[in-house]
This record gives structure tokens, sequence and C-alpha cells, in this order.
């Protein structure tokens, strides 16, 4: 297929070459060019996702160079709904940090901005092992340089534990890569299926990947980096932290897990990756409790949630296949409902930061007098969070819980309800500050209208997941190498 | 014993190195470098499957070779960036102990 008639390769050079120019060109061209990238991006994920939707998963060969020296990028059904949830929601942070940010940080955002958006690109197409890697590494140096954005002592410390974490996991990926390839010959991920046999190499080769790539997910306890960088960042990097930046490295864990196989060779790890998961639900909802400030309430949040798609690896071992079918769809309808949920929590609580001009709890006072429109945001994307009814968390939960059902791991459902109603309390401890009265009036700032409809606008999407799961749920169910790996 | 395996030998134990001292020590430069001594290991065993075929030598190890260095390399600068102006900020060379939040 021609380069003119196929999407992909644009989703990937247009972000490396956004990235590329707007360090180059003058600052104040620098945002009309990234508003016309990010139209381009729209249109590509929305013609990638027709082209999928209608014709099958899509092959693309970079140049025509086939493996294994060339780049093989693939687009299946999950592929291509990772594509457009994180245009939808990188577009919606970029617009927010548009209006959020001064002229002199905008200049800087972009080009980082459009560094991370390929990163996630390359990593939701990449076909072979190798290509995971890298962009592994690029999204690393693009996130570390947003968390470092904020130029504080505090991000900076944040950042550089971020960096420290995720090297450590890019090198552990990168040695279990190497030693998959001198065990088979091949780094594409379909060959590696093919001829996938558990010998020596191939068990220590996964114990790095999967420590690597657990490291970089910051599922418990690795996950003592994520709340500094997540809650220190300035809010519209957050947002993008904690929607898109995590599940890039989840993926690639779910993706090794099922197309290898994992879960069947050794399928008492699943049960301890979901125990690390339940974990990460208590121990990050506790923590989420216990926070002063309330960026830190939301990035424990992240953690907590990070637990519940964990829980997918125990669940998708069972012997009945509709069972693990709906731990599959469960996951992954997590993963959408909490990428837009958390974006929109974290704008919104940025929004109340500004109002109150102050990070922590105490000062919410009054907010929802005077301020309802951001309470109203951070609170759909709470009812998501929590797994209320009607929301796109709820449908994820509920499949989840149905999935421990059918087959008959009864202890995770334990596990969802502790965590439910540990969200729900952290939730309500941050309203419960905002419905105090306070005698001062009105004397907050007011954010600009836009940024307070951005935030309720991915809260809304959020919820909406709730009417729509049907839609998320046939695209990953379209045929691709993961859905035809699964039991 | 052949080249292979005392390639794949020695990038094993300057892992090790530099694990271990990517854990013990607090010094961020000192990190730093055991970080880059864990990259080196990685290459070098990386580099000891490429010999494998007995005078050819595999182009595509190589190539991740070359490509894994660029990345040590930019990581490394980055890393460089961020501990000057942590030193510049603080005067202090390691981060403070953390105190789990």
């Amino acid at each position: 297929m021609s380069m003119i008639f196929s999407p992909i390769p644009w989703l990937l050079v247009i972000p490396l070459a956004g990235a590329v120019l707007t360090m180059l060109i003058p600052w104040h061209w620098r945002s009309p060019a990234s508003l016309l990238g990010i139209l381009t991006q729209l249109m590509a994920s929305l013609i990638l996702w027709y082209q999928v939707s209608h014709f099958g998963p899509q092959i693309y060969a970079m140049a025509d160079w086939q493996a294994p020296l060339g780049i093989a990028l693939r687009a299946d059904g999950l592929a291509t709904l990772f594509i457009l949830m994180s245009s939808v929601i990188a577009s919606a942070c970029a617009l927010y940090a548009h209006v959020y940010l001064s002229l002199a940080k905008r200049a800087n955002f972009w080009p980082l901005l459009w560094f991370l958006w390929a990163s996630l690109n390359g990593i939701w197409l990449a076909a072979d092992t190798f290509n995971l890697y890298v962009g592994l590494e690029l999204l690393t140096f693009a996130a570390v340089g947003l968390v470092a954005f904020s130029s504080d002592e505090r991000s900076l410390e944040a950042s550089i534990r971020y960096l420290y974490a995720a090297l450590l996991g890019s090198m552990a990926y990168l040695l279990g890569v190497a030693l998959l390839y001198g065990a088979q010959g091949t780094l594409a991920m379909d060959s590696l299926a093919d001829t996938w046999h558990w010998g020596p190499t191939n068990q220590v080769a996964v114990t790095l990947i999967l420590g690597g790539l657990l490291l970089k997910t910051a599922v418990f306890p690795l996950h003592t980096w994520l709340p500094p960088a997540h809650g220190g960042a300035l809010t519209p990097v957050s947002a993008l932290l904690s929607a898109l930046v995590i599940k890039a490295s989840f993926y690639i864990l779910l993706r090794f897990w099922v197309e290898f196989g994992i879960y069947e060779y050794l399928p008492s790890l699943s049960q301890l990756l979901g125990a690390l998961g339940a974990g990460a639900i208590i121990w990050g909802g506790w923590m989420a409790l216990k926070q002063t400030h309330l960026k830190m309430v939301v990035a424990y949040s992240t953690v907590a949630q990070i637990g519940y798609m964990s829980l997918i690896f125990p669940l998708l071992v069972s012997d009945s296949s509709e069972a693990s079918l709906m731990a599959y769809q469960g996951g992954m309808l997590m993963l959408l409902a909490h990428a837009f949920a958390k974006a929109g929590m974290f704008l919104a609580a940025g929004n109340l930061i500004f109002c109150t001009g102050k990070p922590d709890l105490q000062s919410l006072a009054g907010m929802s007098r005077y301020r309802p429109l951001n309470i109203f945001a951070f609170g759909l994307a709470g009812v998501s969070l929590m797994g209320l009814p009607p929301s796109g968390g709820f449908n994820a939960k509920w499949l989840l819980l149905q999935s421990s059902f059918m087959s008959g791991q009864w202890w995770w459902i334990v596990v969802l309800l502790i965590g439910s109603l540990l969200s729900a309390a952290y939730i309500f401890r941050v309203f419960a500050y905002t419905y105090k009265e306070t005698d001062r009036g009105d004397t907050f700032n007011r954010p600009h209208l836009s940024l307070e409809l951005i935030a309720l606008g991915l809260s809304v999407i959020s919820i909406l997941w709730a009417f729509l799961s049907v839609w998320p749920l046939n695209m990953i169910s379209l045929p691709g190498p993961l859905m035809e790996a699964l039991p | 014993m052949d080249t292979n395996l005392i390639f794949t030998l020695c990038g094993v134990g300057l892992c090790g190195l530099g694990f271990f001292g990517f854990i013990y020590h607090r010094h961020l430069l000192r990190r730093l470098i055991a970080f880059n001594l864990i990259g080196n290991g990685t290459f070098l065993i990386m580099v000891g499957f490429a010999q494998r075929g007995q005078g050819v030598t595999d182009h595509v190890i190589q190539a991740l070779v070359l490509t894994g260095i660029v990345v040590a390399v930019a990581a490394t600068a980055l890393a460089l960036v961020l501990i000057r102006r942590w030193f510049h900020l603080k005067g202090s060379t390691q981060l403070p102990e953390d105190e789990t939040s």
C-alpha cells in the first residue's frame, strides 16, 4: 500500500516532524503549527479506524523495507482503539495546555508533547519487540522532560526518580529482548509467537521483560516513583502521564502475556500479578485517603487503578473461554474509562488549584458554591473511577466481576469491592472539603471557561462509555494476533 | 570456551555489577555510571549473539546495539542535565531519602 492511502505512517511521521519543527520555528508560530498537527492526527486516527473496521487489520512496512531490518507496523482493533484514545486525550490536553501555559512555557511544551505523541503511536502500532523498546525509551525521555517542566525542586526530584526507575526498567526490557533474539533469532512479535519454546533463555528473558515493564507501569510495590511525578507535574502533563503514558508499558505487557502464551505456561505467575494488583488497589486507595494535596490524591488513585487493570492477568487464566474474553474486555474497558476519567479529573483538579491558588485540600472550602462546574467535572470523573453506574468504570468492573464469578476466582471479587469502597472514600473526602462554607466570599480566581469545558468534556466521555461500551468492545474483538491468542 | 560465551559471561558480570551499583549507591553520578554499566553489559551480551555464525556477523544485532548505544547516550545526557540542575538548586549530589510519600 502506498504512503498516500494508509494513515499509519502519518501517525508517526507527523508527530516526529512536529517535534523537530516546533523546536526550530519561532515561538509564536509553534502553537498554530501544533494545532494544525493535532487536526491531522485526529483525521489520521479516524481514517485508520474506518480502514480497520471495514477492511480488517492493517500491516505497513515503512518505506517498503521488509523485516527484519525494516520497520513493520501493525494496526489491529486494539491498537486502533488506543490510537483513537490517545489522539482524543492528547488533543484535549494540548488544547488545555495552550490556554493554561504562558507563551514561553508553551513554546517549549510543544516539542515534548509531539515526541510523547510519536512514541505513544509508535508503541500502539509496533509489530516487533525492538520498536517497542525504542518507543518506550522515547516515551520516557519525553515524559521525564515534561515532569521537569514545572522547574521547581519537587518536580525536579520527581523527574530524576522517574528517569532512574524508567531507565532500569527499559534496560531490563532490552536485555530480555536481546535474549529472546538470541534464543529464537527474530524480533517480530508474530514469528516469536510462532516459534516460541520454553527454554531457560526464554524464562530469564520473560522474567526480565516482565520486571522491567512492571516497574515502568508502576505496579505495586514498584510504584513509588509515580505519585510525586504525576502529582508534581504541571496539570496538562499530569493528565497525559496518568491517562496515556503508563498505559503504554501495560499494553506491551499484555501483548507479551497473551501473544506468547505466558499465562498458560505460568499460571501461578498470573496469580502473583493479580496479588500485586490487589496490593495496588488497597495500598493506592489507602494512601489516597491520607494525602493532604489534591493532586496527590489523584496520583495515588492512579496507582490503585493500575491494580484493577492488573486483575486481568489472573482472570485471563480460566477454563471457560467466555470468562477469559470477559476479563479481556473488562480490563480494556477499565483502561479506556480510566484514561478519560483520570485526564478529566487531573484537569479539573488543576482548575480547582488554580481557583484557590493553593494545592492542599483544606483550601478547597467554598468551591462547591462558587465553582460548581469544576466540582461537577471532578465528580463525574470520580463516578467512573469509583465504578458507580452509569459509567464506563461501572461496566468494566461489572465485566471483571462476572469473569471472576465464572472462572471461580471469588477472591478477586472481594478485592474489587474493597477497592470500590476505598475509591468512594477518597473521592467523597475531597467533596467533603469542597462543601465546607467559607466566610471569605467569592475571592477565588476564575479559570478560563475553555479550561473548565475541556475537563468537563473528558469526564463526560468517561460516563458516556456506559452507553457506548459496545463500540470499543467490538473494536477490540476484531481479529488480531492478541485476539487469536486468547484462550 | 568459545568467544560467544566469553562475551555473554562478561556482559552478565557487567550487568550484575551495574545493577548492584544502581541499587547500592545514592550519589546520582555514580548511579548514572552504574546504569551505563548495565547498558554496556547488555550490549556485550548482544554482540556475543552476533558472533555465533562463525565469521558471519548478524547485522540485525549490530543495528540493535547501535540504536541501543544512541538511546543510552541520550539517556545519559538527559540525566546529566537534570543532575546538574539539581546540583545548582540544592547543592547536593543525591536525592533526599524517601519518606514514602
